[in-house]
């Protein structure tokens, strides 16, 4: 609770806001001791004085009555009335909304449209309809509003209720035992209740205007009692000899209003988890990089494809710096495959990001080091000319082929576009490219799949589209990020097949992240491995897969349970990796290391050359003395 | 596209009848002598029990209601007795000022707002959001009825650029110029608020978006970053804004009940108050009606429209 | 040979459905069909199969978060419907369910302490010394430190919230545990332990156990008979090292041959493209028979029976034109050969 105080205190606005409301629920709460004239006392020989008069710091109205003492008075009214109004209808809305949302099916139905009905009206004219029934009056007017807003309560809680019912944890609950009531109340009801609040806390103000509104028309609070709306309706009728009779109440209530739409946005964002991790911001086009000169490594000349050399990604979240890449360097050679293997966290993704600044910024940042396509140094170039090089000379390939397309857009007219973008071409002649280009991915009738959407197109024929549009300007690399993960077993097996034979065409290079060494071994040339947001070795992909030299590899590679041997136990490594924004000194993995020693935990250990070709991040590599003794070192 | 259409126009029946009901039933609210109520007291007994037998008063509230509905078919929407004239004759008169006011007060908020909410997202915590923050939230902070007034204070009587009310000058009016000059102040006052909403939700719409996906797919792609925001990124967040244009349609019209009131146009909400105080409840009922059902209509409208932008709604 | 402790007989669930307004009626999509199965007690039933398979729907059938439309499941004899008309706490004590999502599957605005103490009260009635002393068993026995117990769920990584699964599940003692991919959310070295957890548990324990899982290599590991499904149905079920050794189902053949082995041989891909059958217009006959290479004019007259393959019964495939060659892997050198 403290927390949730001072995450608000911290925003200023919202601090500000939350002030103001105070002092003004704190003067309303004095009024009956405050030295002030009767609100409803009349003194027509006092009529309409202008603010500042004596005795009358606000003037008075038309009738002679004390504006101040009227304009306190009706403050306490209008803020009781509003409040009363937003409670009621969040409580008979939320109520509404938890039920249909949780027992779905029938009771959602039947619930639903009898608020759909509500919402058929144009809003306050159903205030209107009750009113003109009821007869004016301030309870009425009561009654109407939060009827009215009933179903904005119950339509927001049941979206929410029904994305909470369907969660596993409901079903955990039900097998613990619990009835539906309890799973209502106590399971339900703590993750409901914060949107609830925001939802509350969004809607007083709005809440307070209507009432005041509906005073305002002459229906709400009646004579001689006045609320901030009748009293402004009062005003407007000499609205051009004495403005301050209009102009008073109407400050009041957007002050009021002002206030609690500050707080309560400040609730909403306290509340809401995504804009504490600063999810919510836009990430720009290009990851930010902030590269200090002095610590550039000096180029290295050589027939590489791609040089990535001492690259370092972090991300700054709040006061913490997470680490994700840290000093990661490999090169890839035209028509090469080089597999980029990791658990997750251990900084793949975010490395094969960075290469085209693609990481989301903020939070992400490049701090350092550099990305040399034959041997220009991409993180040196003008938005523009990197925009040139993205999906021409580097082409990506994203997980989830689902969410990686646009769904509003044909699979043809998405080709169609990435062609257009690099190549100077007709409409219909990149079009003709596009069918060519998903014939090519092996997608059966292409000319009819080119006219569909995302959503209409199997999981394996969407990665297949995906492969399409990184083909689509013949690249030199594809990087592949874990392009079969979120795909089955049968189908990960033809896509695999696909990226093999169409590298052979094509002639592309590709960088494929992923981390099952399973298809490390059936695609990939070479392997780097990733621990903590370094490369810990990288070699051919047999050799370390016979010998590895790193003792993270070797015990991440007896971890796979391997098909067909099923006496074969896999190991697993005790512990955790460590948290990216606390990596300890020296090797990140000497923690769970049955090898450690206290060498491990001192200074940086740099990535050494073991054989001609092979690289380990470790001062006590396994078996490089003797041929391969499998087994021994354990 | 055809069948959809088909479809969800007939499904509109049933909420025209619900909403019939609903208002049927909000009128049987009345208390006393619903005859009464709406003659008011100085109705003489021949009236009375003429009107009783008009709304089969004596039969069961189902019954009650079927007479009425056969009424509202057949275009009967009762008679006016304060005004002496049939209510439909004057609903439909009132609803042609409001649609004008309501209608041009939409298309300002619409642009205002989805505008406004752009800018803001794609200038995210830089100078030109935090003005567009602050002046949406005195949009929706500020009464509107209270804006008018000192829209008027300044615009007509301070600058004179404006007439202070009505529709038309009183001589030699009823020119389209004249409307227009007669328009612009209260439909810039009715706007304010709406707009400020619709800024806010296409701002956080677009920065939602703006974190998918396949925006970073349209980035790889080596898109321009405007391509990027206006194709990709708001055909999605004019889609998910759609159904909140249909909402803030409903706050358009609810709100021009107090512009009406207080820039003296001759629309259905200033009817409708009206209307309320001198208890004539035919008129309310007649005009609460027709404005909802239109209003149904042009949510129907918003919906076909995102069928239409958004080929993954199928039912 | 004993009677089973779960009979599962003709089981079927079909979702959708029925006749709608201004809508053509639609055909219900059958996501498990007819599903004939026993498990016996104290083996590990491993269940394989592909997305849309109808696995998960067959878990939640079998812990009773779901109704069958047909068929019967009988649990040590009792009927489970009856069993959970007459008490609704009699099968929860009996059987539990481990999900797949270790994170989502706790609330994330209760302690572990309150995850831990709803089974143990509602189920077993355990107030007060006797339920503090069994939350400090149960979190021993998942290798979990006792301070852990007031802390909230997200403080947590997937490996050890998926342990406080484990023990939500074993609260209740049940005898019986499905576990529905319950590895496949975590990485490599975190699956190993849980892995090896389990195991552990189901030897202390006693426990009978349903491994639901995608993944054939897991499946294989912790499995003593194995039931592949597809489309629905079970199409080959054996014991583990018989499945692996001579997989009689063109479908079964297909899935071994499309998993990657870190330094395997190559993967081998079907021809076509690997496209399931339209839920809602099944092709007659075989399911698989549209990918089937061995497919012939009689795969697709009338969906085949699951058949014995082997004189003892314990291996049985839905094929009519099973393949009876033996599995051929190419044993290669890799460091876990010469072990042990």
């Amino acid at each position: 609770m403290m927390a949730f105080v001072k995450l608000i205190a911290r925003n200023r606005l919202a601090a500000f806001g939350g002030i103001i409301l105070l002092l003004i629920i704190l003067l309303v709460l004095i009024t009956p001791w405050l030295p002030l004239a009767d609100p409803n006392v009349t003194d027509t020989a006092n009529r309409l004085l202008p603010p500042f008069s004596d005795n009358h710091l606000l003037g008075t109205d038309a009738l002679g009555r004390d504006i101040l003492s009227r304009l306190l008075w009706g403050t306490q009214i209008s803020l009781a009335v509003g409040l009363a109004a937003s409670l009621v209808a969040a409580l008979v809305g939320s109520t509404i909304g938890i039920v249909a949302g949780y027992f779905g099916g029938r009771t959602d139905n039947t619930l639903m449209r009898g608020i759909d009905m509500l919402m058929a009206f144009p809003y306050i004219l159903l205030a209107l309809a009750i009113v003109a029934v009821l007869g004016p009056g301030l309870m009425n007017a009561l009654y109407a509003i939060a009827i009215v807003n009933i179903p904005f309560f119950a339509r927001n809680i049941r979206g929410v209720t029904v994305g909470i019912a369907h969660r596993e944890f409901i079903d955990a609950a039900r097998l613990s035992g619990k009835g539906n009531l309890r799973i209502l109340t106590s399971e339900i009801l703590p993750n409901v209740l914060p949107v609830i609040i925001i939802t509350l806390s969004t809607t007083v103000g709005w809440m307070i205007l209507e009432t005041a509104g509906l005073s305002f028309l002459g229906l709400g609070a009646q004579p001689p009692q006045a609320d901030l709306g009748s009293m402004l309706g009062e005003g407007r009728k000499m609205m051009l000899n004495a403005p301050h009779v209009a102009t008073v109440p109407g400050l009041m209530i957007f002050l009021l209003v002002m206030s609690i739409n500050l707080l309560g946005d400040g609730i909403r964002d306290a509340l809401d988890p995504r804009l504490k991790s600063g999810a919510l911001s836009r990430p720009a086009p290009f990851t930010r990089i902030r590269r200090r000169r002095n610590s550039l490594p000096d180029p290295v000349n050589g027939n590489a494809l791609l040089s990535v050399e001492r690259l370092q990604t972090d991300f700054e979240v709040g006061h913490e710096t997470y680490r994700a890449v840290n000093d990661v360097s490999f090169a890839i050679h035209p028509n090469e495959c080089l597999g980029l293997v990791g658990e997750s966290g251990s900084g793949k993704s975010v490395t094969a990001l960075s290469l085209l600044g693609l990481v989301a910024s903020p939070p992400g940042i490049i701090t350092g080091g550099r990305v040399a396509l034959e041997g220009r140094d991409l993180l040196d170039l003008p938005p523009r000319d990197i925009r040139r090089i993205r999906g021409k000379d580097i082409a990506y390939v994203f997980q989830d082929p689902l969410s990686t397309l646009h769904p509003l857009f044909r699979v043809g007219d998405q080709l169609v576009e990435a062609i257009r973008q690099h190549q100077p071409m007709s409409h219909a002649e990149a079009h003709e490219r596009a069918v060519s280009l998903l014939e090519q991915v092996r997608i059966p009738n292409p000319e009819r799949r080119a006219e569909q959407y995302p959503h209409e197109l199997s999981g394996g024929m969407r990665q297949r589209v995906g492969i399409a549009m990184a083909l689509a300007n013949d690249p030199q690399l594809i990087v592949a990020d874990e392009p079969t993960t979120a795909l089955d077993v049968t189908v990960q097996a033809q896509i695999l097949k696909l990226i093999q034979s169409l590298r052979r065409e094509k002639g592309s290079a590709v960088l494929f992240i992923t981390h099952d060494f399973g298809v490390v071994s059936q695609i990939c040339d070479r392997v780097a491995v990733m621990y903590a947001g370094r490369i810990v070795e990288i070699g051919p992909t047999q050799a370390i897969l016979d010998t590895p030299r790193h003792p993270y590899t070797r015990r991440l590679i007896d971890c796979v349970p391997r098909l067909g041997e099923p006496d074969n136990e896999p190991d697993a490594i005790p512990g955790l990796p460590p948290a990216a924004n606390h990596i300890p000194e020296g090797c990140a993995f000497a923690e769970r290391c049955h090898l450690v020693e206290d060498a491990c935990r001192q200074g940086d250990i740099e990535l050494i050359a073991t054989d001609a070709d092979r690289q380990v991040r470790c001062i006590k590599p396994l078996s490089v003395t003797e041929p391969s003794t499998p087994g021994v070192s354990r | 596209m055809f069948r959809y259409a088909l479809r969800r126009l007939l499904l509109t029946v049933p909420v025209l009848l619900g909403l019939s009901v609903i208002v049927f039933l909000i009128m049987s609210l009345i208390p006393g002598d619903p005859a009464q109520a709406i003659l008011g007291s100085y109705a003489t007994p021949e009236n009375l029990e003429r009107l009783r037998a008009d709304l089969g008063l004596d039969l069961p509230l189902p019954q009650q209601y079927l007479v009425w509905l056969g009424n509202i078919l057949q275009g009967d929407l009762g008679r006016s007795y304060a005004l002496n004239r049939p209510v439909l004759d004057e609903v439909l008169e009132r609803f042609g000022a409001t649609l004008l006011l309501a209608g041009t007060s939409l298309v300002i908020c619409i642009l205002l707002g989805v505008l406004a909410g752009i800018v803001s997202a794609i200038r995210q915590y830089g100078w030109s959001d935090r003005i567009i923050t602050l002046l949406v939230l005195i949009g929706i902070s500020v009464p509107a009825f209270w804006l008018g007034m000192l829209m008027i204070m300044a615009f007509s009587v301070g600058l004179r650029w404006f007439p202070t009310s009505g529709m038309t000058a009183a001589y030699g009016g009823g020119g389209i110029l004249d409307i227009l000059h007669h328009l612009v102040l209260p439909a810039f006052a009715l706007a304010i608020v709406a707009a400020g909403v619709i800024a806010r939700l296409t701002r956080s719409n677009m920065l939602e978006v703006l974190r998918q996906d396949y925006i970073r797919t349209a980035r790889a792609k080596g898109l321009g970053e405007g391509r990027v925001v206006m194709r990709h990124a708001f055909k999605v967040a004019l889609v998910n804004l759609i159904p909140v244009i249909g909402v803030q349609a409903g706050f358009v019209i609810g709100g021009a009940v107090y512009i009406e009131t207080v820039f003296q146009w001759p629309g259905i909400g200033r009817m409708l108050v009206n209307a309320i105080s001198t208890r004539d409840l035919l008129l309310v009922q007649g005009g609460v009606l027709v404005v909802a059902a239109s209003y149904v209509l042009f949510n129907l409208l918003a919906d076909l429209l995102q069928h239409w932008l958004d080929p993954r709604i199928q039912a | 040979m004993s009677a089973p402790l779960l009979e599962i007989r003709g089981l079927t669930r079909t979702f959708g459905g029925g006749r709608r307004w201004f809508r053509p009626n639609q055909p219900g999509v059958q996501a498990i069909q007819g599903i004939d199965l026993d498990v016996m007690r104290g083996e590990t039933l491993g269940i394989v199969g592909e997305s849309g398979c109808g696995k998960s729907t067959l878990a939640r059938l079998l812990v009773g978060l779901d109704t069958p439309s047909n068929g019967t499941i009988h649990y040590a004899g009792d009927d489970l419907q009856q069993l959970r008309s007459q008490d609704r706490h009699a099968l929860a004590r009996r059987i539990q369910y481990v999900f797949q999502d270790p994170l989502s599957s706790l609330n994330p605005r209760k302690r572990i302490r309150d995850i831990l103490a709803a089974p143990l009260y509602y189920l077993r009635g355990l107030e007060g010394q006797a339920l503090e002393r069994r939350l400090g068993e149960l979190m021993e026995m998942v290798n979990l430190r006792p301070e852990f117990i007031s802390r909230y769920p997200h403080e947590f990584s997937g490996g050890q919230a998926q342990r406080i699964g484990i023990a939500r599940a074993l609260a209740g003692d049940p005898e019986l545990l499905v576990l529905d991919e319950p590895v496949s959310a975590l990485d490599v070295s975190i699956q190993a332990q849980v892995l090896q957890l389990l195991r552990r548990l189901k030897d202390e324990l006693d426990l009978t156990y349903l491994f639901i899982s995608h993944d054939l290599s897991v499946v294989e590991t912790i499995s003593d008979r194995i039931a592949v499904m597809y489309f629905g149905r079970i199409i080959e079920q054996a014991p583990t090292y018989r499945l692996f050794r001579s997989p009689s189902h063109p479908y079964t053949r297909v899935l071994l041959d499309s998993a990657p082995i870190p330094g395997g041989p190559p993967i081998q891909a079907e021809a076509g493209t690997a496209e399931l059958p339209d839920p809602l217009a099944p092709p007659p006959g075989c399911a698989f028979a549209p990918r089937c290479s061995r497919a012939q004019e009689d795969c697709r007259q009338a969906v085949p029976p699951l058949d014995n393959m082997s004189p003892d019964g314990d291996h049985r495939a839905a094929c009519i034109h099973p393949i009876k060659e033996t599995w051929q892997r190419i044993v290669t050198q890799s460091p876990r050969e010469s072990r042990g």
